[in-house]
């Protein structure tokens, strides 16, 4: 009886160990990175950061452009629903939009896009060079392997974020207005005008920040999750589903924290 | 030279190395055999610091691993050349990349003259022309010959060699061994091999160390080996003697 006691309590607390132990290992994780050798060549670096600029950033366009483009539609058709009552002026599409873009969806959607594009690639690409050994012969040779691999991710990611989230605003206000236009029911010089009235560039100011945050969230939680893989194509797939739930988890913790903080 | 003192690492509950002491002399191809799951992968990995010794050290011309900073012990790591068991290529890079690699990373040749350097190295394991593939468009043995390569391209004091020739047919072990040997001559490296090939052991290795059971159980050079009357390695060496085109251990 009391070893079954024993053994629950052990059990119950195991979990919660394991996750502070997590904790621990993925601060370190940054700490090590980021302390980048000075025997290594900026240039390697510079030449790998442009490598993960251009998958992070650039080749998410087109998704985020799309993502972004149907909530942008959704937004202006739901404002439109809303805004049935004649004595509310229907600028209000545009404002709503405005605000719904650079506040919250531009960099939500973005970001929740991203978790499954930048973070699962970026888990399974390092638990695979872990589970082939490539990792292992990286530090065989000498190199700082988690520096190597994991500063040009996570800087990719705070640099890139922060110009999708404005390709993201621009495209989503856009359809916004065409949507907006195409009802009849305003035209679109009403609807920038409703746009531009409340607008403060601090607003833009807080999307960046938050980019920059999610960015950071997303591409350090999944080099973690894909550094520390274990097993073969098992614990690939563990590592990367994993990088998607706690970027997704993460973000949305963020998210409260910029919004608690900054508004 | 390479000293390995009192040696021990377990995982878990499950011990795999029990105080293994050996050196291992400048200049010498020495060979590690045993079965598989002996622990002799995790003696290569500690050799090169991958592993911490839960007991006893390792210690490379002088400086012992565990006493290192991490930058010390990179240091020390760039006077080996390892070839994994899978050869552990880079997939995101071509084969000349690959071997380019530790010479972009570790010296101060242009261009021009680290793609020569690599080109060089991928005559010298007789593939001159698979420069542009990527690992996947190569076989199991062009991998490790192309892996070879990039363990050579900055002329490593020592090279680890796990498991060279597993996994790959009579013809292609024989190359490889040939590699092996004539790499020992021409940069005139040490060579520390593990494998369970007696075929590859008796054509390459100066001397052996057997491991069974978590332990060196036995050290000799290959001429011990031929009179060694020992029972354990007499089984592993009878277990594996297709390999060296003796007859087959009676049932």
């Amino acid at each position: 009886m009391a070893s079954i006691f024993a053994n629950g309590t052990a059990a119950l607390l195991d979990r919660p160990a394991r996750a502070i132990a997590s904790i621990g290992r993925y601060w370190l994780l940054l700490l090590r990175a980021f302390n980048v050798p000075r025997d290594l060549k900026p240039r390697l670096y510079l030449q790998n950061l442009m490598v993960q600029m251009v998958r992070t950033g650039v080749e998410s366009i087109p998704i985020v452009a799309l993502a972004t483009a149907f909530t942008g539609g959704v937004t202006a058709v739901q404002a439109l629903y809303q805004l049935e009552n004649p004595l509310l002026p229907l600028s209000l599409v545009g404002t709503f939009s405005e605000q719904a873009m650079v506040l919250e969806l531009g960099t939500l959607v973005t970001a929740f896009v991203l978790s499954g594009r930048v973070g699962a690639r970026i888990a399974a690409e390092l638990g695979t060079m872990r589970v082939t050994e490539q990792i292992d012969a990286m530090e065989a040779m000498g190199v700082n392997s988690l520096s190597y691999l994991v500063v040009p991710r996570v800087l990719a990611g705070v640099l890139m974020f922060p110009a999708l989230y404005v390709i993201s605003v621009v495209v989503g206000l856009t359809t916004s207005a065409l949507v907006a236009q195409a009802s009849g029911k305003l035209t679109m010089a009403f609807f920038w005008e409703g746009a531009r009235d409340p607008f403060r560039p601090y607003d833009v100011f807080f999307g960046l920040v938050k980019s920059v945050t999610f960015g950071f969230a997303i591409t350090s939680v999944s080099c973690y999750m894909g550094y520390y893989t274990r097993g073969g194509a098992e614990g690939v797939g563990v590592s990367t589903t994993m990088a998607a739930v706690m970027s997704c988890v993460l973000v949305l913790l963020a998210d409260y924290l910029c919004a608690a903080i900054l508004l | 030279m390479i000293e390995v003192q009192h040696l021990s690492k377990s995982f878990g509950d499950r011990p795999v190395l029990h105080d293994v002491s050996l050196e291992i002399r400048e200049g010498e191809t020495f060979a590690v055999i045993g079965r598989s799951g002996s622990g002799k992968s995790v003696l290569l990995k500690h050799l090169v610091g991958l592993l911490k010794p839960e007991r006893g050290r390792v210690v490379v011309d002088g400086e012992a691993l565990d006493a290192l900073p991490y930058a010390g012990l990179r240091r020390v790591r760039r006077k080996f050349g390892v070839l994994f068991q899978g050869g552990a290529l880079f997939d995101s890079m071509s084969a000349v990349e690959n071997v380019e690699f530790p010479l972009r990373t570790f010296t101060d040749m242009k261009p021009r003259e680290v793609r020569r350097r690599a080109l060089e190295c991928l005559a010298l394991v007789e593939l001159p022309d698979v420069g542009p593939k990527r690992p996947n468009e190569l076989s199991g043995g062009m991998q490790k010959r192309v892996a070879l390569a990039r363990a050579i391209a900055i002329e490593p004091r020592y090279i680890l060699y796990d498991e060279p020739t597993s996994g790959l047919d009579p013809e292609t072990s024989n190359t490889i061994d040939e590699l092996i040997n004539r790499l020992s001559r021409e940069i005139g490296a040490t060579s520390i091999v593990i494998t369970h090939d007696m075929h590859s052991v008796l054509n390459i290795a100066d001397r052996v160390g057997f491991i069974h059971e978590g332990r060196l159980h036995w050290l000799g050079t290959i001429a011990d080996l031929h009179t060694s009357e020992d029972a354990a390695l007499g089984s592993f060496v009878r277990a594996n003697a297709y390999q060296i085109g003796a007859p087959a251990p009676a049932a």
